[in-house]
C-alpha cells in the first residue's frame, strides 16, 4: 500500500477541505472493507484517506418528509435491525442479509455498499475497469467471463458490486451527494453508470463530494430480493432481483424490478415491469417475468447459465414480494 | 528384549480412548505460535517481487531505486539478467526492510526490461494444448479390443477435474537469524528433522548449524517439505543484515500462484460389462498439468485394477503455471473421480444401481472383503435403500440424489526415532524430531509413551518440532502415524526394561517377571508385590535413563506395530436447485479403516478435515487461468472459492474399527480420507438429475450446461 495522509474531519465543511480534485487526490473512508484492500493491491493509490466516520450527521435513520432517510455511514447491521426498515423495505433487509458475514455488516455502510468498486477480477489483477490487455484488447469477452455481464454491449462488462442497489432502485430511492458548493441529489438508478472510456468510474460521483444520506419513498409496496448465490458462506451473487409493486387489492397497478450483479449499472427490467402492469402475481405471470426481464440480454461465452439464473431470480422474487410459495 | 507387540484390543488402557488434542486449549486461546506468529527483536519484514508473465526473459534488472529508499536493509535475487521464466508469480527478487511497507515499495521500485515470450496456460482441451502435450506411452492388459467387442454394454464418457490449490490457511514462509554460524530457523515445515539438511545445501553450511523449530503450522497438505527459495534467500538477507531475524511468508496471492497446485486430470473412458454388470474392458485417454513439468497419470482405474483387459494412454502438458506439489494423497482424489463417475454412468446403463455394480466388481479389488464391508456400512449411514432412486426420478425443482466414491492408500511408518527419559524423579519425556500438522501427532505419541509405559498421559512430556531430536521422518504420505508409534512404543519399552533392571531385586524377581500398570511396576498379574512409579525411580540412582526406539519400514511387517493398506468408502447426499444449478451438501458419509486406530476422536478430526476438503473441491474449488495475460485470476479467497460451515451439511465419520483391522498394526490416515468425497458428490448429482455434470467443480454454470433444455417440475 502507498504511503497516504489521514484526515479524520468532525464536520462535512472539513471534509470537503480535505477532499483533492482527483482520485489520485483523495479517498473517502466509512467502513473500509473495500478500500483499504484495493489500497493494499495498488488497484487504488490515493494520497489521502479522509475518514467520514467521525462526522455525526453521516449516521442515523429517520423519517424526512414522506422518505426514510438513511444516513451515509449507517451500517449495513444498523439498517437491517432498524424498525421501520424492517416494517417497510423487507426487501432491502433481505439484500443486506445476503451480506452473508456479521463482520462485514458490522463495518460496512450503507453508502459504501453503493460506491464499492467491482470485484471483477481483471480489474482487481490491474488490468483497468475496462479490463484491457498488453495491447490495448478487452480481455472479458474472450476470456474469463462467467461471473460477468449479461446486459452489456461493452466497453464496461464488469458488473455492479452493490448488493443494496436492486433494491434502492426497485424502491424508487435517491441519493444526496454533497461538496463544497452544494447539494444534489440523484436517484440511485443513475448513481451508476457503464463507463466508456479509460479513467471513467462508474458512479456519478466526483471525487471532491460526498454521499451524505440515502432517501428512501415511504408508500407502501410489496418488496423482496431474490439472489443466486454459489455458496451460503459469503459470496457474492451470481445474479439478484429485487422487486416492489404497488398493488390495488390483488392487481399490480405498478412494477419496479431491478436487477444486480448482471451489468455494470443497476438494470432495470422496464419489459418485465410493464407487462405486469394490471396482472395478479402467479407462478405463471412471475415465470412470464422473468422471461422478459432476460428478453434483452446479450450473454458472454461464459455467462449464458446467468440468463437463466436472472429468470429465476426475478421470479422468485416476485413471488416473494406477493407471499407466494413456488 | 521387551516384547514390543501392541496389548491386545481389549486390554488398552489409552490407546483407543477418545482423547482431546493436547494443544486445543493453547490454539483455541490464540496462545500456540506459529511460525507465522514469531516477531522476534529486530525483525526485518519481507516482500517478494514475483514475475507477472507467464513466459518471459530478462534482458535486465535495475535495483538502484529500491535499495536507495531509506529502510532497506538488503535485496536478493533469486534469477539473473538473462533468465527465462516459465510461469506468472515466479520468485524474481526478495527484499528485506524495516517495515512490511517499506519491502513493498521497494519492490515495486525494482525496474526490469522482459523480453515477453508466448505462453499456454489452458489444459481443459487436450486438442489445443499442441505441441505442449507429451504422450506418455500406453499401456495394454489382456486384449481389450476382443473384450470391448464382446462386451453387452459399452459405457463411454469424458470426465475432467481441475487444477486445485494447497490454499494453506498459515501461508509458506519462516522466520530465520543467521549470525556467525548460528541459524535459528523457524520454518512453517512438514519436515523437521530434514529441512535444515536441503537449507544447508542452498546456503552452503553445515546442517549442524542450522537450529530449526516448528511447534506448530498451519496447514501444508503436501506442499510443505522443502525450505524453498525464499528459505534459502531469507537466510542470506539475515547474514547480510548482520544476523537480524528476517521473516518471509507469501502473500494469499503468491501463496495461491506458485506454492503448489495438484494436478489437473481430464479422460476419455470407455468400460466394456457383461449384462449382469462383471467389467471385462477398460480404455482411457487422458490427459493432465501440474505446470511447466506437465502431469502424471493417476492411478486408473482405481480401486477396481484387476479389470482383465485394459487401454491406457496418457498426456503430460506443459503449462506455463505454477508448479505441482503433492497434494493429499497425488493422483488419488482424482483417480477416484474419473473411475467412480464411469462406474456410475456404467451402472445408468446397465439400469442397475451402482452399489450393486461395486458389490457385483468387488473382485476386481485387492481387498474385496474390506470394500464389500464398507459399502454396506456406509450405504446403512446414508440410507442407501431409501435414498437411492434410478437418475433423475423423482419430482420437483428441487432434486436429491445420493452417489458413490471409493479409496485405497498404503500409509506405512516411515523411518522414526525416538528417545524416552526416564528421570529419577519419576518424569518421562518423549522426544521425537516430528511434527504435528494439526492431526493429533503430538497426542497420539503421549498416548502411545503412556499406554507403553503404564503412566497416565499428564506424566508423560512429549517434545516434537525440533530437529535436535531423534530424527523422525517428514509427514507425507500418511506415514506419520505408524513411524511414531511404533519408535515411541520400542523407546518406551526399552526404558522400562532398564527401570525393571533396577527395581527388580527390591521386588524379589527377575526384571523380566515385572510390568507397569496404573502407575505402578509390578510383579506380573500381583498388584501386591508393587512400588509405585515414583519410588521405583528413585531406585535409578542419580542418572536418567535414556533409551531410544526406531521404527525401520524394513522391518515394519515383521514386528507388525504399523503396516500399509487403508480401504475407505464415502456416500454423499445433495440436493440440486434444477432451476439454478446450485447444488447443496446434505450429509457426506465416510467409512475409514486404518488398522490399530491411537486415538478416534483425532481420527475422526481427520476424516471431518478431508470431508470438507472433498466437499469444496467437488463444489467450489478451482484455479482460474487467463489465456491472454497467463495469469491466475483467483489467486485470492474471494473467487478461488471453498466452503464455509453453512455449506458442509452433515458429516457422518465411521472410523471401520475392528479387531480384524486392529490386528494388521498402526496405518496412516491423512491421505486415504481425502480420496472418494469428490466422486461420491458428483455421482450424488447425477442420480439428483440423471445428467452427468462431466467437470468437476460443480458449479451454477456446469449444472446448468449440462441441463441444456431440460426441465425439472
Amino acid at each position: 500500500m502507498q504511503s497516504f495522509e489521514y484526515a479524520n474531519p468532525a464536520t462535512l465543511k472539513e471534509a470537503f477541505a480535505a477532499l483533492g480534485a482527483t482520485w489520485e487526490d483523495s479517498a473517502v473512508l466509512a467502513g473500509g472493507t473495500d478500500l483499504l484492500s484495493i489500497m493494499k493491491d495498488y488497484v487504488q493509490s490515493p494520497k489521502r484517506v479522509v475518514n467520514i466516520k467521525g462526522i455525526k450527521e453521516l449516521g442515523g435513520i429517520s423519517r424526512k418528509g414522506g422518505n426514510i432517510r438513511v444516513g451515509a455511514t449507517v451500517t449495513l447491521d444498523e439498517l437491517t435491525s432498524n424498525a421501520a426498515v424492517r416494517a417497510s423495505f423487507p426487501g432491502l433487509v433481505q439484500a443486506a442479509l445476503g451480506v452473508s458475514s456479521p463482520q462485514l455488516r458490522n463495518m460496512g455502510t450503507v453508502a459504501g455498499d453503493l460506491c464499492q468498486r467491482p470485484r471483477c477480477w481483471y480489474f482487481r489483477r490491474g488490468f483497468g475497469l475496462l479490463g484491457k490487455g498488453p495491447n490495448g484488447e478487452a480481455l472479458v469477452p474472450t476470456g474469463e467471463n462467467k461471473f460477468h455481464a449479461i446486459f452489456s454491449n461493452g466497453p464496461a462488462y464488469f458488473v455492479s458490486a452493490s448488493t443494496l442497489g436492486p433494491a434502492l432502485v426497485a424502491l424508487g430511492a435517491s441519493v444526496t451527494i454533497a461538496s463544497a458548493s452544494g447539494n444534489r441529489t440523484v436517484l440511485v438508478e443513475k448513481f451508476f453508470v457503464a463507463p466508456t472510456g479509460d479513467g471513467q468510474r462508474e458512479i456519478d460521483l466526483k471525487p471532491n463530494e460526498i454521499v451524505t444520506e440515502i432517501l428512501i419513498p415511504a408508500p407502501a409496496t410489496k418488496n423482496a430480493t431474490y439472489e443466486v448465490r454459489q455458496r451460503e458462506l459469503l459470496d457474492w451473487p451470481l445474479s439478484a432481483a429485487s422487486v416492489a409493486l404497488r398493488m390495488n387489492g390483488t392487481t399490480i397497478t405498478s412494477a419496479s424490478i431491478a436487477l444486480g450483479h448482471v451489468a455494470p449499472t443497476i438494470w432495470r427490467a422496464t419489459q418485465a415491469e410493464k407487462m405486469l402492469v394490471g396482472k395478479t402475481i402467479t407462478v405463471a405471470t412471475a415465470e412470464a417475468a422473468g422471461e422478459a426481464a432476460v428478453a434483452n440480454a446479450t450473454p458472454l461465452s461464459g455467462n449464458k447459465y446467468k440468463v437463466q439464473l436472472t429468470k429465476v431470480a426475478v421470479k422468485r422474487a416476485l413471488l416473494a414480494a406477493a407471499g407466494i410459495k413456488a | 528384549m521387551p516384547e514390543y507387540k501392541w496389548p491386545p484390543m481389549g486390554k488398552r488402557k489409552v490407546m483407543g480412548q477418545r482423547i482431546n488434542r493436547l494443544d486445543g486449549p493453547v490454539k483455541s486461546a490464540g496462545r500456540a505460535k506459529y511460525p507465522s506468529d514469531l516477531n522476534p527483536q529486530g525483525l526485518l519484514q519481507t516482500a517478494m517481487l514475483t514475475s507477472p508473465y507467464a513466459h518471459a526473459k530478462i534482458r535486465s534488472i535495475n535495483l538502484d531505486a529500491a535499495k536507495a529508499i531509506p529502510g532497506v536493509s538488503g535485496i536478493n535475487l533469486f534469477v539473473q539478467p538473462g533468465a527465462e521464466i516459465q510461469w506468472a508469480g515466479a520468485e524474481i527478487a526478495l527484499v528485506a526492510a524495516n517495515t512490511e511497507e517499506i519491502a513493498r515499495d521497494a519492490v515495486r521500485a525494482i525496474k526490469i526490461d522482459w523480453e515477453v515470450l508466448p505462453h499456454v496456460v489452458k489444459d481443459e482441451n487436450l486438442a489445443k494444448a499442441g505441441t505442449r502435450a507429451k504422450a506418455a506411452g500406453e499401456q495394454v492388459t489382456g486384449d481389450p479390443e476382443k473384450a470391448f467387442s464382446e462386451a453387452n454394454v459399452t459405457l463411454e464418457g469424458e470426465y475432467g477435474i481441475p487444477v486445485i490449490t494447497h490454499c494453506c490457511l498459515e501461508p509458506h514462509g519462516n522466520v530465520i537469524s543467521w549470525k556467525g554460524d548460528k541459524i535459528d530457523y523457524w520454518p512453517s515445515t512438514q519436515a523437521v528433522s530434514t529441512v535444515a539438511t536441503q537449507l544447508a545445501t542452498l546456503i552452503n553450511v553445515p546442517a549442524t548449524n542450522i537450529n530449526v523449530t516448528c511447534d506448530y503450522m498451519g496447514g501444508g497438505f503436501g506442499s510443505k517439505f522443502p525450505p524453498d527459495s525464499w528459505g534459502a534467500e531469507s537466510a542470506k538477507l539475515s547474514k547480510g543484515s548482520g544476523g537480524r531475524p528476517v521473516k518471509v511468508f507469501l502473500d494469499r496471492a503468491t501463496e495461491l500462484t506458485i506454492a503448489g497446485v495438484r494436478p489437473s486430470h481430464y479422460a476419455k473412458i470407455k468400460i466394456g460389462a457383461k449384462s449382469d454388470g462383471s467389467i471385462t474392458a477398460w480404455q482411457s485417454d487422458s490427459w493432465s498439468s501440474g505446470g511447466f513439468g506437465g502431469g502424471g497419470m493417476s492411478p486408473i482405474p482405481y480401486v477396481f485394477v484387476n479389470i482383465p483387459n485394459r487401454r491406457n494412454n496418457h498426456a503430460a502438458v506443459s503449462l506455463n503455471s505454477g508448479p505441482q506439489r503433492a497434494w493429499r494423497a497425488p493422483n488419488h482424489p482424482q483417480a477416484a473421480f474419473l473411475t467412480c463417475s464411469a462406474l456410475t454412468d456404467l451402472a445408468a446403463k446397465l439400469n442397475m444401481d451402482p452399489l450393486a455394480l461395486l458389490h457385483k466388481n468387488a473382485g476386481l479389488t485387492l481387498r474385496a472383503d474390506t470394500y464389500r464391508n464398507q459399502l454396506e456400512k456406509a450405504a446403512e449411514l446414508i440410507d442407501w435403500k431409501n435414498k437411492y432412486h434410478a437418475p433423475g426420478e423423482g419430482k420437483g425443482t428441487l432434486r436429491r440424489g445420493v452417489g458413490i466414491g471409493v479409496a485405497t492408500w498404503g500409509g506405512g511408518g516411515h523411518a522414526s526415532k525416538c528417545k524416552v527419559t526416564i528421570h529419577p524423579d519419576g518424569s518421562v519425556e518423549v522426544e521425537l524430531g516430528s511434527q504435528d500438522l494439526g492431526t493429533g501427532n503430538r497426542t497420539c505419541i503421549s498416548m502411545v509413551a503412556a499406554e507403553s509405559l503404564g503412566l497416565p498421559m499428564s506424566a508423560i512430556k512429549v517434545k516434537i518440532g525440533n530437529n535436535s531430536y531423534p530424527a523422525s521422518g517428514p509427514s507425507g504420505g500418511s506415514t506419520t502415524i505408524g513411524g511414531v508409534s511404533t519408535s515411541t512404543r520400542k523407546a518406551s519399552l526399552n526404558a522400562l526394561e532398564k527401570l525393571f533392571e533396577k527395581v527388580a531385586p527390591a521386588l524379589g524377581v527377575a526384571a523380566d517377571q515385572l510390568e507397569a500398570v496404573d502407575s505402578r511396576i509390578q510383579v506380573k498379574g500381583n498388584p501386591n508385590k508393587a512400588m509405585s512409579w515414583k519410588q521405583a525411580a528413585q531406585k535409578m540412582g542419580p542418572s536418567p535413563i535414556e533409551e531410544m526406539g526406531e521404527n525401520v519400514p524394513a522391518q515394519a511387517a515383521r514386528e507388525g506395530l504399523n503396516t500399509l493398506g487403508a480401504a475407505g468408502v464415502q456416500m454423499a447426499e445433495v440436493e440440486v436447485d434444477t432451476e439454478t444449478g446450485i447444488v447443496k451438501m446434505r450429509k457426506l458419509v465416510a467409512v475409514q479403516d486404518c488398522g490399530l486406530v491411537v486415538n478416534p476422536k483425532t481420527a475422526e478430526s481427520q476424516v471431518f478435515g478431508a470431508c470438507i476438503m472433498s466437499i469444496c473441491a467437488a463444489l467450489y474449488e478451482e484455479r482460474v487461468m487467463d489465456a491472454v495475460t497467463g495469469r491466475v485470476l483467483n489467486p485470492d479467497m474471494e473467487f478461488y472459492k471453498l466452503a464455509g460451515l453453512p455449506d458442509i451439511g452433515e458429516i457422518v465419520v465411521h472410523m471401520d474399527i475392528q479387531e480384524v483391522h486392529d490386528k494388521r498394526g498402526v496405518i496412516g490416515l491423512g491421505e486415504p480420507c481425502a480420496i472418494g468425497g469428490i466422486a461420491a458428490i458428483a455421482n450424488a448429482v447425477h442420480n439428483a438429475l440423471g445428467v452427468r455434470v462431466p467437470t468437476v467443480p460443480v458449479t451454477s454454470d456446469r449444472v446448468l450446461n449440462a441441463l441444456g433444455n431440460k426441465r425439472y417440475a
